[in-house]
């Protein structure tokens, strides 16, 4: 017995040992598998279902090209999380996020790719768009026609949080312009509101729209996914802020008697941007499949599946047989509300800044 | 000068403590001590922002809170599962006791979705809460309900050893002297057990404190209310806030530093008072 | 000590000549009740409901769902990590225990503080210390770069991310039965001749095999499980770093329930084999203890 269980601890030992050279070989894989090339697309939340078929979509096309097989890898999660993986290592060749900020973030703190990458692409490196859309359950029975009834007595709202999640912040820059362009008026006041007069009392009111907005947020999920599962799954709150993308997955998804999409009156443009991550594949020899890969979301199969997966598609012959799925909206940008994405995070985003303030403040209230 | 090490025949000092010490320092004492290091690069004014703003603040209350109640609950019914597995014999008590493990090999992960699942209005607990107006799911009781799931096998298993060790000489005693059982059980099981109790309590209490994956589930992640100091880690990471995110991180290092050898020094009160009382 | 429970452990409460020593018959049903009750409702729902959930479309969804090839990575990684972690948890563990229990020093008591910390540490904190030291913006990142070696979102940073989160189980576990055990077998051996390793071979292994067993199996149940500080480090690329607990986390934010269940149930099974593991070292040492 006892000669035996010594005997028996050698076999962990050498177990270890085994792993540790199979392990050994484990990174090399990544770029350089026997079959042929890979490509690693860090991309957000709702475009898994995009991505998978987009992969095999363009691997057939690369092999049709070049001949060579090609296996493309995702890792999805919240648009700032992905961001900070790549910044901290990541070996992303391509990132495929929700707002430009979060690439500019990558261009400012690691200088992986160059402050012009907006410029590289068309479109201003958006191949596809989206917009925030309500989805309601089914026969609309709060009535919720556009943003102003979200603050209505009893109406819950489900939205992440805008601090980590990209879906987010659209979503309350949304709201802020819908306040705005009710304040001064109109909705092409939206197109350059701050030579509007009576600009400076009508972002106070839109400040606090968005305010009681929050007060009938009853969680803050940290990405759009975990709000989407709140608001599907636990049947939680009366409304869910929702890309239209994701809202109309979920109907395709989870039954469409369950769920209605309401469109409301004005919403933002929303530009989730693509880019090649330019040290990542200069190191791997992957710029040429990298390039390729993100061209080809332009090409006219890469509209179509873009369009199919329920994001609105840049081309223009695509518009015209999109249009019939998604319906005419106002929308604006942040460019011309907001000034750009690095001053609209940090007037609302920033730690201390207006997002921050309004918790701090319903606090001090005794909010709810 | 007193020698470090008392004196022994045994060999094996020299290669065991080295070994422990090489790889505590390379696995543990540098990647904390690179913690600090970065919360430095911050200055002092910049240190005490952090550290000091009012949802770092709400949320150290609400961790320490939540946790501290998480704990008490944990003690309490602790105390009545120790006492129940070691003292009597009923049917399903074996199915019961290899239960009180499952919160320590369950995947936080899991066990936060499956308890958000179970808590939510529509869940099977959650739908008869409701109509009482109790809501457990992203409320601060949700938290505990989370931490209490983490804690509880932290009390049972400290405790069942000790009740174990009790020596019925002394109930005994006390018995044929004319106490009644609610008289020994107070003045002399319970003072007995004290120092396993605490020590259930401040294990379960540590390991609340830094819960992450059961909780986010569960809590609504609302900020200044229902935000816990490992969420507003994240948080601050996704912001690229590195700095914020080690003085916190930080901050919460010394606070378990600083629990644990308070659970050591309980540990070895016990073993006194346990090797006194025999 | 250890002998003192053995005995105690399979006594019946004696059939009470004295009243005092035995609660009446409504308390000890109420108490039984409680603790029922309590540990149902805390522990016994949410493993129901991920089997409910897990079989909630059928068998064959369920079986779909954990034969899929990214299931498949998952689960390799993730036994990949568990295997490291357990190997050299086990070395370190029976060198501290060694000093930490056959000994007494100065600065012990900070040494099993320190050993403990991984236990209290945060998991994100675990993961945020990882990728201050490797990560490209980190102390040793750039280096590492420049070698083409990856360390955090590859599979050596989910191996030492689960190193870090079990260090202390195996060392903490033996340390407590060395020490119960004393210096007076070794001692002997050690005047009848015996060289270090033979003492160790021969004498302390055999004596504190189930110990070390029991810490493994802790360890090891924790290893599978470990979700935040692996989550940090992972980078969550589908098929080549995900490990068992972040894929379950990936479908259920791809609205894959049933699967989400599905793969949790897998996992819980992992965890109901090593409760099962436990319970019979239990009866067979018939040592009550720990966490």
């Amino acid at each position: 017995m006892r000669p035996n269980f010594s005997r028996l601890t050698v076999i962990p030992l050498l177990l270890a040992a085994a792993l540790a050279g199979a392990c050994s070989e484990q990174p090399g894989e990544r770029t350089k598998s026997a079959e042929g090339v890979a490509l690693l697309n860090v991309s957000y939340d709702p475009t898994r279902e995009l991505y998978e078929e987009y992969n095999a979509a363009f691997a057939a096309h690369w092999q049709e090209t070049t001949g060579q097989r090609v296996t493309v890898r995702m890792s999805h999660g919240g648009s700032g999380k992905q961001a900070r993986a790549v910044i901290d290592g990541l070996a992303a060749d391509i990132v495929t996020l929700a707002l430009a900020y979060d690439i500019d973030a990558i261009h400012e703190r690691a200088n992986l790719l160059p402050a012009s990458w907006q410029t590289r692409l068309p479109g201003n490196s958006c191949p596809y768009t989206s917009t925030i859309v309500f989805l309601v359950r089914a026969g609309n029975p709060h009535g919720v026609r556009d943003w102003g009834d979200l603050i209505k007595p009893g109406i819950q709202v489900i939205t992440p949080n805008p601090k980590t999640s990209g879906g987010a912040r659209w979503s309350y820059l949304a709201a802020w312009g819908w306040a705005l362009a009710r304040e001064l008026g109109t909705a092409e006041a939206l197109q350059n509101p701050s030579a509007a007069p009576g600009f400076a009392a009508a972002q106070q009111e839109a400040r606090r729209f968005v305010s009681a907005l929050y007060g009938h947020v009853p969680v803050l999920d940290s990405g759009a996914r975990g709000a989407t599962n709140t608001f599907v799954q636990n049947g939680i709150g009366d409304v869910l802020l929702a890309w239209e993308n994701e809202a109309l997955l979920v109907i395709e998804k989870l039954g469409a008697g369950k769920f209605e999409i309401v469109m409301p009156s004005i919403s933002i443009l929303a530009e989730p941007p693509v880019a090649v991550i330019d040290h990542n594949v200069d190191r791997k020899g992957t710029r040429k499949l990298a390039e390729e890969y993100l061209a080809y979301l332009f090409s006219a199969r890469g509209q179509e599946l873009v369009a199919r997966h329920y994001f609105r598609p840049r081309s223009a012959e695509l518009a015209s047989v999109a249009a019939r799925r998604f319906p005419p909206v106002t929308t604006f940008t942040v460019a011309a509300v907001f000034g750009g994405w690095t001053q609209a995070q940090a007037a609302h985003f920033d730690d201390g800044a207006v997002f921050d303030q309004i918790y701090a403040t319903s606090k001090a209230a005794g909010g709810s | 000068m007193r020698r470090i090490k008392q004196y022994s025949i045994l060999p094996g000092f020299g290669l065991t403590l080295g070994i422990t010490l090489v790889y505590t320092s390379t696995l543990v004492l540098l990647p904390l001590a690179g913690l600090f290091a970065k919360s430095a690069e911050l200055g002092w004014r910049d240190l005490w922002q952090h550290l000091a703003a009012p949802r770092a603040l709400a949320a150290y209350g609400l961790s320490l809170g939540a946790s501290f109640a998480a704990a008490l609950i944990d003690a309490f019914f602790g105390l009545v599962v120790a006492w129940v597995l070691v003292r009597y014999r009923f049917f399903g008590r074996r199915l019961l006791d290899a239960l009180v493990d499952l919160p320590f090999a369950l995947p936080t992960a899991v066990s936060g979705i499956a308890l958000t699942t179970l808590f939510s209005e529509h869940g099977w607990l959650g739908m008869w809460l409701a109509p009482l107006g109790v809501r457990v799911a992203f409320t601060r009781l949700g938290i505990v309900v989370a931490l209490m799931f983490i804690g509880i096998p932290f009390v049972v298993r400290t405790l069942q050893p000790a009740l174990l060790e009790l020596p019925v000489a002394l109930e005994e005693a006390a018995a044929t002297l004319g106490a009644g059982r609610w008289q020994i059980f107070r003045r002399v099981i319970l003072p007995t057990l004290w120092p396993s109790l605490l020590t259930g309590f401040a294990m379960a209490f540590a390991r609340a404190l830094g819960e992450y994956g059961s909780v986010v589930f569960i809590a609504g992640n609302m900020p200044m209310r229902t935000e816990i100091v490992p969420l507003l880690i994240m948080i601050e990471l996704e912001q690229y806030d590195y700095a914020g995110a080690t003085v916190l991180g930080a901050t919460m290092l010394l606070l378990s530093f600083a629990l644990l050898l308070a659970i050591n020094r309980l540990q070895r009160w016990g073993g006194r008072r346990a090797g006194a009382a025999t | 000590m250890d002998a003192a429970w053995r005995s105690d452990r399979h006594r019946e409460p004696a059939p009470c000549a004295l009243d005092g020593l035995r609660e009446p018959r409504w308390a000890r049903c109420l108490l039984i009740a409680t603790a029922v009750g309590f540990l149902g409702i805390l522990l016994l729902a949410p493993l129901a409901v991920v089997f409910a959930g897990a079989l909630s479309q059928g068998v064959r969804a369920y079986l779909a769902a954990i034969s899929h090839p990214d299931t498949r990575a998952a689960l390799r990684l993730t036994l990949l990590a568990a295997a490291f972690a357990v190997t050299l948890s086990s070395i370190f563990g029976v060198a501290a225990a060694w000093a930490l229990g056959k000994f007494e020093f100065r600065g012990k008591s900070i040494l099993t503080t320190v050993i403990d910390l991984p236990f209290a540490v945060s998991p994100v904190i675990a993961g945020l210390i990882f990728v201050l030291l490797f990560g490209l913006q980190g102390w040793a990142g750039p280096w590492l770069a420049a070698h083409d070696l990856e360390v955090i979102f590859a599979v050596p940073g989910i191996v030492l991310a689960t190193l870090f989160i079990t260090f202390p189980f195996v060392a903490r576990e033996l340390a407590q039965v060395m020490q119960a055990q004393g210096t007076g077998e070794e001692e002997a051996a050690r005047l009848l001749g015996a060289s270090g390793w033979q003492i160790f071979w021969r004498v302390t292994l055999p004596n504190v095999r189930w110990g070390l067993l029991y810490g493994i199996i802790l360890c090891n149940a924790r290893a599978m499980g470990e979700f935040g500080a692996v989550s940090v480090v992972s980078g969550h690329i589908r098929g080549l770093t995900n490990t068992l607990p972040l894929h379950v986390e990936i479908l259920y934010n791809e609205y894959q329930f049933a699967a989400a269940f599905a793969v949790a149930s897998l996992l819980t099974l992992l965890a109901l084999v090593t409760l099962v593991l436990k319970a019979l070292l239990e009866r067979r040492t018939g040592k009550m203890e720990g966490w």
